[in-house]
């Protein structure tokens, strides 16, 4: 492999000392070697993919009773609970308590889905719109922006009470973006909340 | 008819080329590597849809494991070192040059400050084995809201990141929310892993 050869340029009988004629090629396979350990290295080690993040802008604080009022047709609130359980009711002043859970076609996503139907083809029409560029990304956010700030677009309240998870939270806030919920806002749980669930759970048994 | 004599070839290859290559490729990682920052605790992010990038500088990170202790994390050495002095006016700790500079290479932490002292004296791989209570959080010892609080005073494009576990438990995920909102941060970012997007389906089938 080695090609520094030692081609035995020996003494001549009296004649002049001559230096050694050495090759000038180098075996470059230990040098890759090391090359591609690093490269091993520094893959494994790398984080190329930036974490994603879901953005959320809350209520102000001092504000979700008063200014925020909600029309009651419009109002939905779910209640996250033990055991991936959702609780929800529409309107409220008088809640009729259902219960359901995340599965993709039978759970929340299915009621989200037939309660927010209008907007949802309003927003995929914009989308094919775009997909077949017959308006721009910023005229698609003005357009859904519009369609989210309308009156009887649906408002969803989000409350979870002692028992969900943090996993619960982030599932539920998936389904009302696959769902295209505009308006939504996390809120504590009520004590009346707290026994109606108690009362719903008492009436599924 | 002569046989064809085939000319015998050297096996040795000329490693140059490869060896251009090789370099070539590990200082393309070298520049675009960014080392995976060791953090206090192991979290298991739930995932989402969201493909939103979490922005590389300016963030507050608060990490929630499974049993609800609270990790504080921020960016910039500099600022690291003088949001600590902040803290350790305000609750009468003094900390040495030596542990300012210890404490500006912590990527994040989960220990009073009362109990910091001790902790940066530990060695780096000794602070990921040595149990660790947790930023206080509670409304009578609210230290989680002055490290932000101070985080912010000194840089204002400081913007809050939580990084939850898929386990941690609903209360203490709204109290962090609580304790950022007291600090008028009204948005903030979840950080989350990638999962499929229903409506990509419906996306690529109105396209065509």
């Amino acid at each position: 492999m080695a090609e520094i050869s030692d081609s035995g340029g020996g003494k001549k009988k009296g004649g002049k000392v001559r230096a050694k004629k050495m090759s000038t090629k180098i075996d470059f396979t230990p040098m890759v070697d090391l090359g591609f350990l690093l490269i091993t290295f520094f893959m494994l080690t790398t984080t190329l993919l930036k974490p994603q993040t879901m953005k959320i802008t809350m209520p102000e604080k001092d504000q979700i009773q008063d200014s925020t009022k909600i029309k009651e047709s419009t109002a939905m609130t779910v209640i996250l609970s033990e055991r991936n359980r959702i609780y929800y009711y529409f309107g409220i002043t008088d809640p009729q308590v259902e219960i359901t859970n995340y599965d993709a076609t039978k759970g929340i996503r299915k009621v989200l889905k037939e309660k927010n139907k209008r907007n949802i083809d309003q927003i995929d029409a914009l989308r094919a719109k775009v997909a077949k560029k017959q308006i721009t990304q910023e005229q698609y956010k003005e357009e859904v922006g519009k369609i989210n700030a309308d009156r009887n677009s649906l408002m969803v309240l989000v409350k979870a009470d002692d028992k969900a998870t943090y996993k619960n939270l982030i599932d539920m806030l998936d389904e009302l973006k696959i769902n295209d919920v505009g308006k939504y806002a996390i809120v504590d749980i009520t004590d009346a909340e707290k026994e109606l669930l108690a009362a719903a759970e008492a009436n599924a048994q | 008819m002569p046989k064809v004599k085939i000319p015998r070839k050297s096996t040795s290859i000329d490693m140059t080329a490869m060896c251009d290559v090789a370099f070539l490729l590990l200082t393309f990682f070298m520049l675009t590597t960014k080392f995976k920052p060791d953090e206090a605790v192991v979290v298991d992010t739930p995932s989402s849809i969201s493909e939103v990038k979490l922005p590389e500088t300016d963030i507050i990170q608060i990490l929630i494991d499974k049993q609800g202790r609270v990790f504080f994390g921020i960016d910039g050495q500099g600022t690291r070192a003088a949001t600590l002095d902040m803290m350790a006016q305000k609750y009468g700790v003094t900390f040495t040059p030596e542990e300012r500079a210890k404490f500006s290479l912590v990527e994040n932490f989960g220990v009073p400050v009362q109990q910091l002292k001790q902790f940066l004296a530990l060695s780096p791989t000794e602070r990921q084995k040595v149990a660790v209570p947790g930023i206080p959080i509670d409304s009578t010892n609210n230290q989680l809201g002055f490290w932000i609080q101070y985080a912010r005073m000194n840089n204002r494009k400081f913007r809050v990141a939580i990084k939850g576990d898929k386990q941690s438990k609903y209360p203490v995920v709204k109290r962090v929310f609580d304790v950022i909102q007291e600090r008028q941060l009204n948005d903030f970012y979840f950080i989350t892993s990638l999962e499929d997007n229903p409506n990509k389906v419906k996306l690529s089938s109105a396209a065509k």
